[in-house]
């Protein structure tokens, strides 16, 4: 769960990164798209490394909820959370959202299955994307999407330390910190587009 | 009744290795033929099972707690003395037993309390080898204290709880030897009869307290390590499932029961607050050192607020009466003391029974003389836990504390070799009576299980079983088993059929309220006689008048305190009968006829003996007997501390 | 508090006791007591209603319970959803009713973990921590066989780290208040006890395997963060304890995957 979490971590601020190129205009995103494609080792190796990735998170992670329900037998019938956070109470479920999403972005613009805002752009990438954009359920959608990302994130991430053996009373509240600023970090850079896109920034 | 003590002869510091030198030894391919049964997990029971099965015998341990790790003895708080002169002060094994059979009043046999004190020093080893977390020096070495009053620091431990700890470190190697198979262990069983084969235990009866089944467990010794009776005056400062049963049920199969007058009271614990308490709480005697004991000098005085009351209306009783220890007197002078004072109505606190049963402590001289952090650092733990029982902060108002039953000295008698007068049955730990003798140092209870369970019990159960033949032990369907669990069925359904009025815990606090009375901290022939009168008569009500709810094959609370309640009204009977014809004062045993002035008057003409007392049949009074006490090597002196 | 009359104040509660019986499934009775002192402690509550029921013919409720002063381990309650109640840092013993309101209802039930199955009522199996440590929360040493005590120096922050570890009381309020019902906590603690002095470091690897594996075959969830052990820790033993415990355990697990028997292998080279 944490080694793959961390790949999946690790990615989503690289995509997000690249994202960002959105901004410098569209010779910058479109030169990185083909440079990407002109890579196809890179490009599939990467791909790879992330498709196992994701497998082995979504694997475990059923596998954790499932053995963790069993093992509570449904708890006690009053519900009195002392200090388990939203975040980390919400994970499966932040992580089925996320995994929809997911699966309608690759279909979307890795795939280009949806024709929301249209299907032939060629290597035109950022005109995709502000096509795509343009539609408001769409935005909506990334941004609802983002934000639970964020949510994920920052308990997941503060969880790889206490996993890795890390975290201590003394560094637990500075690396949660460090936990969240990095999935906000992650998360605005990703919302920033669609908004920039809805409102009129990026054309 | 025969008792030999067995003690070796030869100089007091020879005895224990001359004998040990003696004692016959099974041959290691034969010790898995041998089985010993350990009823009881605490310190002595785990260290002693956890011994027999490393040297390779089949050993079967049972509790009646949901794991061996919850024994009473890990509520000890203070620590564990060893004569290990770390500190330099000039320590010595000698000088421990010097302080050991000086405390006890002179009623403890002197060639087991040295013993104790030689191997005190191993106890050490052993526990740090097994990881318990003593107290440490920054050097890395192990740090001490001087504790109850002594003059040297020899006392080890491990925060506020050092019981605790070392019961961890016991119930470790207990629990290697479960995984290892070597132990079988039986959590929630309770002893409740010993079966004899021949004269000799060769075995026990128990309930599972969980499906209600009696089983019989044939053995070839049995080892009793169940702690002590304070739960005989309802409330004490014991666990609420500590009870005499094991022992009393030994006791009934004819082993002595020695000087079970013998008990003692602390006198820091938190007062009784009603009628439905149910556990009096301890807290450290180091209190003391810096709080002062008063009560109102006047009755009126006495339901106001502390706050109110001039200082010159208090009565700091101890300092008046003790001026040389003042706060600091012995454990049970203290204890009488506050006892006078109550009696004389002028307590403080809530009424209970229309009486106030408490007296102050008070910190603020200290916290003046201090500052409040500087008594917060050395004792904010135990402010905070006095807050919590009581929702009292005793940095603004003085603390209320009252003595309660802290631990009993008396046993079932045993020899030099831990065994009682009946063959094959050992008894180690609280549950025995062998070197405490009339009150307990500080600190040494803890000492006294592990150095019985470690170092003394694997070498005298040795030397009995090579004298039985291996496989000579009866099947467990012998018809000695048999008619024990007849009778163990029989007498659990007598209590299930009673239904009627009343409840156990009826009785045990109408036991509890006689023996406080009149079998606490002060004694007298009177009041011990109609004691004995009042617990006869109560006893049949409880057997006509009980009301037992729950089936017998399921956890049944009321039926497992209903039976040791039944044994605490024989075995209260027993204690105050003791206290009857003991007719001196000493240590915890204090008889108003037999004082100086205020002080325990010992009569060592007359009393310099155990006294062991035979079962005589359901209403019948017990029999007593002596074993004369030698000291070979000590001289009796009187304890004062005016 | 005294009130002036000397007699304290009481409180009318409602409760809401959970009765089964063991194998069968359980459900709530519910019960008035109409005085309980405020100075009372919760099981003493629990005594009075036991007493209530005697008197009126019914069985009383089980309940584990036997030091009452918090260091046995002994008693588990959850105490409206929360195990050991609503005041942190205390057992249920040491828990007393002037934290509750007059005519609150109380809902009262056992340890709820498919590890720790029900036994009556209220009490609960807790023999898994025993099976845990049996598989190794102990340093092997034969009695007799220890060196002199002052041959090991531990440094006093080991030793007191080890102490704050060691101060567990193996009740299993962690294994209740985990949404998972994991024994991480309960695990860590000894672990961390025993693998941090000198002493323990003959057998550390082969401990935290040990009693990782038993922890995984009793049948407790799995952590996932959520703190909820710590913050329901009667001792207040902390989260650091679960780190070190993963550290140890991929410690361990890294040394055994490289670890060669110091044979020749069959295959040859």
């Amino acid at each position: 769960m944490a080694l793959s979490g961390l790949v999946l971590a690790g990615f989503v601020l690289g995509h997000m990164s690249g994202n960002l190129l959105m901004f410098k205009g569209p010779k910058a995103i479109n030169d990185y798209a083909t440079w990407l494609h002109a890579n196809p080792g890179l490009l599939w190796g990467a791909r790879i490394v992330l498709i196992l990735s994701t497998i082995a998170h979504i694997w475990a992670g059923i596998l954790l909820t499932l053995e963790n329900r069993a093992a509570r037998e449904g708890g006690p019938s009053v519900d009195a959370t002392r200090r388990a956070s939203l975040s980390s109470r919400t994970m499966p479920y932040s992580g089925v959202v996320i995994l929809a999403f997911l699966i309608f972005h690759l279909l979307h613009f890795t795939f280009r299955q949806i024709a929301l805002g249209g299907v032939d752009f060629g290597d035109n990438v950022y005109k995709m994307v502000i096509a795509g954009f343009a539609q408001p359920a769409v935005a909506v959608f990334y941004i609802v999407s983002m934000i639970l990302l964020c949510l994920h994130l920052s308990h997941g991430i503060s969880s790889v330390f206490q996993t890795l053996g890390l975290r201590n009373e003394r560094w637990r509240s500075r690396l949660d910190c460090v936990a969240s600023l990095y999935a906000w970090l992650v998360a605005l850079g990703f919302i920033s587009i669609p908004l920039a896109v809805l409102s009129g920034y990026l054309k | 009744m025969k008792l030999d003590p067995k003690t070796p002869a030869g100089p007091l510091a020879d005895k224990w290795n001359n004998h040990k030198a003696k004692l016959r030894l099974v041959n290691p391919a034969n010790r898995r033929k041998y089985h010993i049964i350990v009823v009881g997990s605490g310190l002595a029971g785990s260290a002693a099972a956890a011994s027999f099965a490393e040297m390779g015998y089949e050993v079967s341990c049972f509790c009646y707690q949901d794991s061996p790790r919850r024994a009473h003895s890990i509520a000890a708080q203070g620590g564990i003395n060893a004569a290990k002169n770390y500190q330099n002060d000039g320590d010595s094994v000698r000088r421990l037993f010097q302080d050991t059979i000086k405390g006890g009043d002179y009623r403890a046999r002197e060639a087991n309390v040295y013993r104790l004190a030689q191997v005190s020093t191993n106890i050490i080893d052993q526990c740090v080898a097994q990881g318990v977390p003593f107290a440490r020096e920054y050097g890395g070495l192990l740090a001490n204290r001087s504790f109850g009053g002594a003059q040297v620091s020899r006392t080890f431990y491990a925060r506020g709880q050092t019981g605790q700890q070392l019961l961890i470190g016991a119930y470790s190697a207990l629990s290697r030897q479960i995984g290892l198979g070597t132990v079988k262990m039986y959590t929630r069983h309770e002893m409740l009869d010993l079966v004899l084969v021949d004269g000799k235990a060769k075995g026990i009866v128990t309930r599972d307290l969980v499906t209600g089944a009696v089983e019989a467990w044939s053995s070839d010794v049995v080892v009793v390590c169940t702690g002590g009776y304070g739960n005989v005056f309802y409330l004490s400062t014991n666990a609420q499932g500590c009870n005499v049963t094991a022992t009393f049920r030994a006791h009934r199969r004819g082993a002595g029961f020695a000087n079970p007058c013998y008990t003692q009271i602390h006198p820091t614990c938190i007062p009784v607050h009603g009628e439905d308490q149910s556990k009096l709480t301890l807290m450290s005697e180091s209190l003391r050192n810096d709080g002062r004991v008063w009560v109102p000098k006047n009755k009126a005085d006495c339901a106001k607020p502390a706050s109110e009351v001039p200082e010159e209306a208090r009565d700091y009783f101890l300092e008046r009466k003790y001026p040389s220890y003042g706060n600091l007197a012995p454990r049970d002078i203290a204890s009488r003391a506050a006892k006078e004072v109550c009696d004389e109505g002028r307590g403080v606190g809530q009424l209970v029974d229309g009486q106030r049963l408490g007296v102050y402590l008070d910190f603020s001289a200290a916290i003046k003389r201090l500052g409040e952090a500087e008594v917060r650092a050395r004792y904010g733990n135990l402010f905070d836990m006095y807050a919590n029982i009581t929702g009292e902060n005793a940095y603004r108002q003085p603390m209320r504390i009252f003595p309660a039953v802290h631990y009993t000295m008396g046993g079932l008698w045993v020899d030099y070799n831990l065994q009682s007068n009946v063959p094959g049955l050992f008894v180690g730990g609280e549950a025995n009576f062998s070197d405490h003798g009339a009150n307990r140092l500080g600190a040494s209870a803890l000492m006294q299980g592990l150095a019985d369970g470690y170092f003394v019990l694997p070498y005298t159960v040795t030397d009995y079983l090579a004298g039985e033949k291996s496989g000579s032990r009866p099947a467990q369907d012998a018809p000695e088993f048999q008619a024990v669990v007849k009778d163990v069925n029989a007498r659990v359904a007598k209590l299930l059929s009673i239904n009627g009025t009343k409840s156990p815990r009826y009785y045990h606090k109408a036991l509890g309220k006689i023996t406080w009375g009149q079998c606490g901290m002060a004694r007298d022939k009177a009041g011990l006689e109609q004691a004995i009168r009042d617990l006869q008569a109560l006893r049949d009500d409880f057997w006509k008048n009980v009301k037992v709810v729950g089936s017998g094959e399921a956890l049944a609370p009321e039926l497992e305190r209903a039976g040791r309640v039944a044994d605490f009204l024989d075995f209260g009977i027993m204690m105050c009968l003791d206290a009857l014809t003991r007719e001196e004062s000493c240590g915890g045993h204090f008889r108003t006829e037999y004082q100086d002035a205020g002080e325990a008057k010992r009569d060592d003409a007359a009393f310099a003996h155990a006294a062991v007392w035979e079962w005589q049949g359901d209403g019948q009074l017990p029999a007593r007997h002596i074993e004369p006490l030698v000291y070979e090597e000590t001289q009796l002196s009187t304890r004062s501390y005016k | 508090m005294v009130q002036d009359n000397g007699k304290e104040p009481t409180l009318a509660l409602k409760l809401r006791v959970w009765r089964q019986r063991r194998g069968q499934p359980g459900a709530f009775e519910e019960h008035a007591l109409p005085a309980v002192p405020t100075s009372a402690s919760f099981l003493e509550m629990m005594d009075m209603l036991n007493e209530q029921l005697i008197k009126a013919g019914k069985d009383t409720f089980a309940f584990d319970h036997d030091c009452r002063e918090g260091i046995c381990g002994m008693c588990s309650m959850t105490i409206n959803g929360m195990p050991h109640g609503p005041i942190p840092g205390v057992t249920t013993c040491q828990l007393h009713m002037r934290n509750f309101r007059d005519g609150e209802t109380i809902t009262v039930e056992p340890w709820r973990a498919r590890a720790f199955p029900v036994l009556k009522d209220l009490a609960v199996d807790r023999s898994a921590f025993d099976k845990v440590i049996q598989s190794g929360g102990f340093i092997t040493v034969r009695t007799g066989s220890a060196p002199e005590a002052n041959n090991i120096p531990v440094p006093k922050p080991i030793a007191d780290e080890a102490m704050d570890a060691a101060e567990c009381i193996g009740c299993g309020a962690c294994v209740a208040s985990c949404k998972n019902g994991s024994a991480m906590l309960f695990v860590g603690a000894k672990i961390n006890h025993l693998n941090i002095l000198p002493q323990g470091q003959a057998e550390r690897d082969r401990r935290t395997l040990a009693m990782v594996k038993t922890m995984d075959d009793a049948g407790f969830g799995n952590c996932t963060n959520y703190g909820e052990c710590q913050a329901h820790c009667p001792k207040s033993i902390t989260l650091d304890v679960i780190a070190k415990l993963n550290r140890d355990y991929l410690r361990a697990r890294v040394k055994e995957f490289f670890s060669s028997t110091g044979k020749p292998s069959k295959g040859g080279d």
